[in-house]
């Protein structure tokens, strides 16, 4: 079984965000990346799967992104992973998230991969378009908001629990498939030193979009959204203190839930 | 293309979810400026009183795509089925909830079609172009962009729940079956069981009020007061990453970044920090009560409502004379 993690780089949760002048982006210069947590718990899942099961023979990182990406590529080869593959290029940069699905279809297709882990979604743009697209792109099944994953002893399918509203959905899925992770599948360990060091030395193919053959027709298709008009997010009036004893602190509050802003 | 607006309006078990009904009312706003019509699409088992309940929207046409292979979601069948509907009607922009399974359905979609996306949207317009414009949050709520679609191609946008009302107000729109015609292994998902989590409690994603509960309630018995409380308003109960990592609550309820996005009509934290990321997860609820300890909390600044005390006290006040005022 060949495994494939997609991950992606995205600025530091507590990252103060700043908008630019004009408001088409935010901020770059001095922001915090790292590997995107939902991604990390794809990558452990992967390595886990290598140290259980003889039948997995190697396990890919991929990143689409410049060159400062191929920082979180080093983790993800530190926890385990044995290569990597980098797309960068400006070309790449300008991608939306369908396009940038398309693309990754388009380096991945035919490699053998028998299964693609990638995160549900991606912490800075939110939208969780790249697993289920990539799925489509390659005809391949889907299983998506996992928290837990088990193979079959014959490594050709597995069972998957998926995360829905006030449920979760137990489906079975045969190989070739892609799942995303969701919290509760697993959670990453902390990359050491020495294998930091020692991820440095595993090799990494990189690609320039003239390396990727059909890539201007891949990407011409579909998706091509523009974001534009970064705002910060509106203001909230100032809240109300509520003064006084617990108890008829907890009154008044009640009186206001229900008289005032009418939500009970 | 034509000028028509598809609604993908989810339902399961012949029930529809609340989103279903309120993605219509940006719909009916979108169709009255393409000049097209609203178009409900229903995939699943047995579909009748979800139908009947879409009628009750004012949409101008229904589409159902029934078989029993499709009683239950799966992003293959489901996929088959929508990408069907699209060819059919061929909408200018399609809107789906911004669910679990809308979501989950999008992208897949939209690779199919050859459309372009935007996910979990809580704006939409139509430009002087006649393409969609939307507004979305990004960076976990810490900023907003619009977003812009490219006109030769269909618009796909996930509508964040409860930012929209529900639509009302019509009856008798035109119905249409299209059968549905699996596509090659589209049963390499199958759909074993949907099994109920957090017990007889709502989930978070369902409730229109939340109740949470932080690190400060110190353990899972302690919560026993978070339930009470919920249990009065009829209320989900959520928690913090740092109360779900402790053992006091099951991930499933973990409310934030890495948790889930909630926008209740009242969210109650209890003994939360306010820590960025949990605000991540639940900044677009509409009225939000803070319960703290130290007056210096993050999340006050968040609130419309704030009380500074100790919860353990706070708390079974509350629920007292919530249940006096309800009785
Ligand atoms: C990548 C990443 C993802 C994360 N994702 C999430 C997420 O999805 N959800 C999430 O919640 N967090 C998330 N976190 C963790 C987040 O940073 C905080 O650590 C967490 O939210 C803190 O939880 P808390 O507010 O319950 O605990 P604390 O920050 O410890 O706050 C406890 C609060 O209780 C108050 N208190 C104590 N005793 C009482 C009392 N008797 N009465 C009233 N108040 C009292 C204290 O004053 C304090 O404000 C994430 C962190 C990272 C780095
Ligand atoms: C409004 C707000 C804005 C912020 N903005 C920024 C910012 O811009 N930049 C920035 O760097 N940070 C910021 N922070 C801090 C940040 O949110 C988190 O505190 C930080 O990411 C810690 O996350 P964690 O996952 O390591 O901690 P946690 O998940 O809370 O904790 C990790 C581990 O330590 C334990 N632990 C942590 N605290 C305690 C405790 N008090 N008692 C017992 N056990 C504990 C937990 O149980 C857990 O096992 C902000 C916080 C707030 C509230």
């Amino acid at each position: 079984m060949k495994v494939l993690v997609v991950v992606r780089q995205v600025p530091d949760s507590t990252t103060n965000i700043k908008i630019q002048a004009g408001g088409q982006d935010i901020e770059r210069a001095g922001v915090k990346m790292v590997v995107n947590p939902f991604d990390e718990f794809a990558i452990e899942q992967a390595v886990q799967l290598k140290e259980k099961r003889k039948d997995v023979a190697s396990v890919t990182a991929l990143i689409v992104g410049p060159a400062t990406a191929a920082e979180a590529l080093r983790i993800a080869l530190a926890v385990g992973a044995d290569d990597g593959i980098h797309l960068q290029d400006e070309a790449f940069d300008r991608l939306d998230e369908l396009q940038t699905a398309a693309l990754i279809a388009t380096v991945v297709r035919g490699g053998g991969y028998d299964l693609i882990l990638i995160g549900k979604q991606e912490i800075d743009l939110d939208s969780g378009q790249l697993g289920p697209a990539l799925a489509e792109l390659l005809d391949i099944p889907h299983v998506g908001t996992t928290v837990k994953l088990e193979f079959a002893a014959d490594g050709k399918s597995f069972v998957a629990r998926r995360r829905i509203e006030g449920a979760e959905e137990v489906v079975q899925v045969s190989l070739p498939a892609l799942v995303t992770a969701d919290k509760g599948l697993c959670e990453m360990r902390y990359p050491s030193l020495p294998n930091l060091m020692k991820a440095k030395k595993k090799p990494v193919k990189v690609f320039k979009a003239a390396d990727v053959a059909g890539f201007a027709a891949a990407v011409a298709n579909l998706g091509g959204v523009k974001m534009h008009a970064f705002q910060p997010p509106p203001e909230r009036p100032p809240g109300k203190m509520i003064p006084g004893e617990p108890e008829p602190a907890a009154k008044e509050l009640a009186r206001l839930l229900r008289e005032e802003a009418k939500v009970i | 293309m034509t000028n028509d607006i598809l609604v993908f309006a989810e339902q399961r078990n012949d029930k529809l979810h609340p989103a279903a009904l309120q993605i219509v009312t940006p719909a009916k706003e979108l169709a009255a400026r393409t000049g097209g019509k609203v178009v409900a699409c229903l995939i699943g088992g047995a579909l009748n009183a979800a139908v009947e309940a879409i009628d009750k929207t004012g949409v101008g046409a229904i589409v159902t795509v029934s078989a029993p292979a499709l009683a239950n979601y799966s992003a293959l069948r489901y996929r088959t089925a929508l990408a069907a509907v699209i060819g059919k009607v061929q909408p200018r922009v399609v809107l789906l909830p911004a669910t679990f399974m809308g979501r989950d359905l999008g992208p897949r979609v939209a690779a199919k079609v050859g459309a372009a996306l935007a996910t979990d949207v809580v704006a939409l317009s139509i430009n002087a172009e006649g393409t969609l414009d939307i507004t979305r949050p990004v960076y976990n709520g810490k900023a907003s962009c619009h977003v812009g679609f490219p006109k030769d191609r269909p618009a796909v946008a996930s509508v964040r729940p409860n930012t929209f009302p529900a639509a009302t107000g019509g009856g008798g729109a035109t119905r249409e079956a299209l059968a549905y015609t699996p596509a090659p292994g589209d049963d390499r998902i199958d759909v074993k069981e949907v099994a109920k989590a957090g017990g007889e409690v709502k989930d978070v994603t369902e409730a229109d009020i939340i109740v949470s509960g932080g690190r400060a309630l110190k353990s899972e018995e302690n919560f026993k007061i978070v339930y009470e409380l919920a249990k009065e308003l009829d209320a989900a109960v959520g928690a913090s990453r740092a109360a779900c990592d402790a053992g006091y609550q099951p991930h499933s309820r973990q409310v934030g970044l890495t948790g889930k996005t909630v926008t209740p009509r009242l969210y109650i934290a209890c003994g939360i920090s306010g820590a960025i990321q949990h605000l991540a997860g639940m900044r677009g609820s509409k009225v939000i009560v803070a319960i703290n300890s130290d007056k210096e909390a993050p999340i006050f600044k968040l609130a419309d409502y704030g009380i500074v005390g100790d919860l353990f006290k706070v708390l079974p006040a509350m629920t007292a004379e919530v249940r006096r005022l309800k009785g």
